[in-house]
């Protein structure tokens, strides 16, 4: 039986629960003994100009090694995209914690006294703390621009859009700004060594990337660094590439003649590493009473921040408009502004959620205005499964999906008739706990970036195997994963095979891991690289047994090569061909090209209770069906849907990422950021669906981020479906007690008049 | 000053700064980085250890605090022979860790709960480790790790 598709436990575990991780903090590399320590001072204002940075204190402070400013930095400028972002303020801040001055010292613990003597003279500017004062243009954060707005994309509207409409809807659906916050924050040590090359140990999702861009930075060639990921503490979109530090550190580090090891602190990472989602949508969807959607118009606001990374997540949100929806005229635009406000760029699902959530919004709107159930409109307006492939009015060309059938799934496992006559049930005897029920059908679009990925398959002379991937795995079991396909396809046990990655030494071409691209494109890299190997050692094999290539097979259940149709004559162990190959190796190398992007979808669930008195909203269930194709190994398949459904709740509930009006951030620490417990999630009901696509060599979609795109608006539309006997139709994420009772007061008060 | 502490069965003494912190004190003194930090608030709980027996949260804690006590951290909990303990063999049967991060504070954690209540329910599972945050699991194989590390059947 193939090890595929069976559940094993992960190879990476036994030291994380043992030794735990080596993560950079840990590193003891003797490259690094020595190494000062660093920490950059970042500004605690959101936008002002600075008049003077006065160090001579900080230098005077003990254990100090150096002060570094821009005035010290002889880097080139970085290129504008729209605007250029300083490697260190100079002139002017434009978020709290934006990096203004380095500090490097002996001892960790006089990092943090020497920083507070830093001494820099701020002249406040007009904060521009969210998209409205962008879009005023009253303070303008770049002179050479013309505004705040720094792209748009799409439209124009046409006003006939809606004209065969019997009924139109619209609302306008905030995407809270969000942090990634994944529990290892940012690091990165940088050592010279004697032969002029730079070798970072980088906390990244993309060692390669990264190399490309701090090389780049530092104006050197590429094959002068090397970046080296070691184990990673989680990503989640945040930690893709090298971020401008790395590069400064890097510079510091040639500059000071000592190696630097830098880790943030929990506050600092809150308002410096990249935030996520940050849009603001108009939805408008119009159609006929019978529950179909004639047209849909989406409108894109994107908080950039003040240094815009990512432009791309405004633009992939208009192409996912539709969904999984057949509409037959769909209309998007979007505009990027930048704030006073930490830049904004990847977070699990990025650009995607955003689509999303403003669909099954407009969805649940639309069926709330004709009075229709949520799931009969769903499956009247979904694309027929014999529609595939299926391209979008948006110009997304979808493979493959069953979306009545995921739907349909988690309507039965979840008894939705049962819940909904509970609810009509509660609400005749005035309950006031309000039972609520959130659907959300999505479609996502994973290895959107079709950028291929390399791997390398080498058989050694002891028949064991060791693989080399471009991916770049970071919790996600990737390492078992592409060992049990080695496996299958090989004949070899999985303990006998080791995957590597991360190291741009040993794997100089890659790209990594974003966008739930791994499997996809890195495993089938993988299974190209194998297919290789195996041609190869057929050759080799039926020279030994002298056969034609064509008599020869491959045992794949017991690892070894033979005569076809003679399986009682001598075989050969990986082990003997590996000999036989000599000095050039068995082995294959494979930049893996043809991967197209592939369309996850699924459905998902929520059941909330709502303490119609105070507010509390209470997560009951949330019962998913999550479909990226078939399984590798169901175990880690099952996390990633599990930790996703955990991310995309998070939002629906309770976290956001908030400025005052000054742009202070308020959530700035783990006492003050809603990061979501365990006691504030459900156990996770999972169902099951398996649709192959046909753009890979292995069928698989992306996993890493499709049950964070279903789940936070199935939970806010449970919480809207609890309020709507108030008149409630909408209330913006996250639905934490304040707003839900707010909200409620609002509609009672309205009520009384 | 000079701090004595008995980490994993081993008396580590050094001469250490007087604010230093017990986290601190492990990793770079006791050289056992498996102890992480995730904040600067005491809430993420991945510095989680046992301090004479209780869990405590070693980045709030002065190793001046801990002198003269006995510290178990993640690298003790397996026996010499590499035995796993049974809260560890249950986090990887039920893949109730992703990139590992979280994972030694919350074992420890969860091996405090166990020792107060040998067989909890899935929500007190969840209250016991309110304290200790994990971003890539949503919590559920954790739970389920902790339900089997206590000898009950895991039915979900």
């Amino acid at each position: 039986m193939s090890i595929v598709g069976t559940r094993v436990v992960r190879v990476e575990d036994r030291k994380l629960i043992t030794t735990g991780g080596a993560y950079v903090d840990d590193l003891r590399e003797e490259a690094l003994s020595g190494a000062v320590h660093a920490v950059f001072v970042r500004s605690p204002i959101a936008h002002a100009r600075i008049e003077g940075i006065d160090v001579s204190a900080a230098l005077d402070a003990p254990g100090v090694v150096a002060v570094y400013t821009a005035a010290d930095l002889d880097l080139a400028p970085r290129a504008a995209n729209p605007v250029g972002e300083p490697w260190l303020a100079s002139d002017v801040v434009r978020y709290v914690g934006e990096p203004v001055a380095l500090v490097l010292t002996e001892q960790r613990y006089q990092l943090a006294d020497a920083a507070e003597l830093v001494d820099i003279d701020y002249d406040p500017l007009d904060a521009v703390a969210g998209i409205d004062a962008a879009l005023s243009g009253e303070t303008v954060l770049f002179p050479e621009l013309d505004g705040n707005v720094v792209q748009t994309h799409g439209g124009p509207f046409d006003e006939k859009t809606f004209e065969d409409c019997e009924v139109v809807v619209t609302e306008t659906v905030l995407n809270q700004r969000v942090a990634a916050a994944p529990l290892e924050v940012r690091g990165a040590s940088c050592a010279w060594g004697e032969d002029g090359r730079l070798t970072v140990w980088l906390s990244t999702q993309n060692a390669q990337i990264g190399r490309s861009q701090i090389a780049a930075g530092l104006g050197v060639g590429e094959e002068s660094v090397r970046v080296i990921a070691p184990d990673v503490g989680g990503g989640f979109g945040a930690k893709i590439g090298a971020d401008p530090e790395a590069v400064v550190l890097g510079w510091a580090a040639r500059r000071a003649g000592r190696p630097v090891r830098w880790t943030e602190s929990r506050s600092e990472n809150l308002t410096a590493m990249t935030h996520g989602r940050a849009q603001r949508n108009t939805v408008t969807i119009g159609g006929k009473r019978d529950g179909t959607v004639l047209a849909y118009r989406l409108d894109v606001v994107q908080d950039a921040g003040a240094y815009p990374r990512a432009l791309f997540l405004p633009t992939l949100t208009e192409m996912m408009a539709p969904g999984v929806y057949r509409f037959p005229k769909v209309e998007t635009a979007s505009r990027a502004v930048v704030t006073t406000t930490t830049p904004i760029a990847a977070y699990r699902g990025a650009g995607r959620p955003e689509a999303t959530a403003a669909v099954e919004r407009a969805m649940d709107l639309f069926a709330a205005e004709i009075g229709m159930d949520p799931a009969e409109v769903r499956r009247i307006n979904f694309i027929r499964p014999e529609e595939f492939p299926y391209t979008t009015a948006t110009g997304a060309s979808y493979d493959t999906g069953e979306y009545a059938k995921a739907l349909d799934g988690v309507l039965e496992a979840g008894g939705y008739a049962e819940l909904r006559a509970e609810q009509e049930r509660r609400r005749a005897e005035g309950d006031v706990v309000a039972l609520g029920l959130g659907i959300a059908a999505y479609v996502e679009i994973t290895g959107g970036d079709a950028g291929g990925e390399s791997g390398r398959v080498e058989i050694e002379r002891d028949g064991s195997v060791t693989a080399y991937t471009g991916s770049s795995p970071h919790g996600q079991g990737l390492a078992t994963s592409l060992a049990m396909l080695l496996s299958d396809r090989l004949g070899v046990p999985i303990e006998k095979i080791t995957v590597k990655h991360g190291d741009t030494d040993e794997v100089p071409k890659a790209v990594g891991t974003f966008g739930s691209r791994s499997l996809q494109l890195g495993g089938s890299a993988i299974r190209q690289a194998a297919d290789e190997v195996i041609a190869h050692a057929r050759e080799l094999a039926a020279e030994l047994l002298e056969a034609g290539a064509d008599d020869i097979e491959l045992d794949a259940e017991r690892g070894v090569w033979q005569v076809r149709g003679a399986p009682s004559s001598t075989v050969l162990s990986w082990a003997r061909l590996a000999e036989a190959a000599g000095d050039t190796g068995l082995s294959a190398d494979v930049w893996f090209a043809d991967g197209k992007p592939t369309f996850p979808f699924g459905a998902h669930l929520a059941v909330v209770e709502v303490d119609t008195e105070t507010g509390k909203v209470v997560l009951r269930r949330i019962i998913a069906a999550d479909d990226a194709g078939p399984v590798v190994n169901p175990l880690t398949f099952q996390g990633q849907r599990h930790g996703g459904l955990g991310q995309g709740a998070a939002q629906a509930l309770l976290e956001i990422m908030n400025y005052d009006d000054d742009g202070n951030p308020t959530t700035a620490t783990l006492a003050d950021y809603s990061f979501i417990t365990a006691t504030e999630l459900p156990d996770f009901e999972l169902v099951d669906m398996a649709t192959p696509t046909t753009r890979n060599l292995l069928g698989v979609k992306g996993i890493g981020e499709a049950a964070t795109i279903g789940s936070t608006p199935a939970v806010h539309n449970a919480v809207v479906d609890a309020l709507a006997p108030f008149g409630i139709r909408h209330l913006d994420m996250p639905a934490t007690p304040m707003r839900v009772w707010a909200a409620l007061d609002e509609a009672r008060k309205a009520e009384k008049k | 000053m000079k701090v004595g502490i008995e980490v994993n069965g081993r008396e580590v003494a050094e001469e250490v700064e007087d604010r230093t912190l017990l986290v601190h004190f492990l990793r770079d003194t006791a050289g056992l980085t498996g102890t992480n930090i995730g904040c600067d608030t005491t809430s993420c709980g991945a510095c989680t250890v046992l301090l004479d027996g209780e869990s405590v949260k070693s980045c709030t804690v002065l190793a001046a605090q801990a002198d003269g006590h006995a510290v178990t951290t993640v690298e003790g909990l397996a026996d010499p022979g590499g035995e796993l303990h049974p809260v560890q063999r249950a986090f990887r049967e039920q893949h109730g860790l992703q990139c590992g991060f979280c994972t030694p504070g919350m074992i420890m954690a969860s091996v405090s709960l166990l020792e107060h209540n040998p067989k909890p329910t899935r929500d007190e599972v969840r209250t016991g480790l309110e304290g200790n945050l994990c971003r890539c699991t949503g919590y559920h194989n954790i739970v389920n790790a902790v339900i089997e590390a206590s000898g009950q059947e895991v039915d979900r």
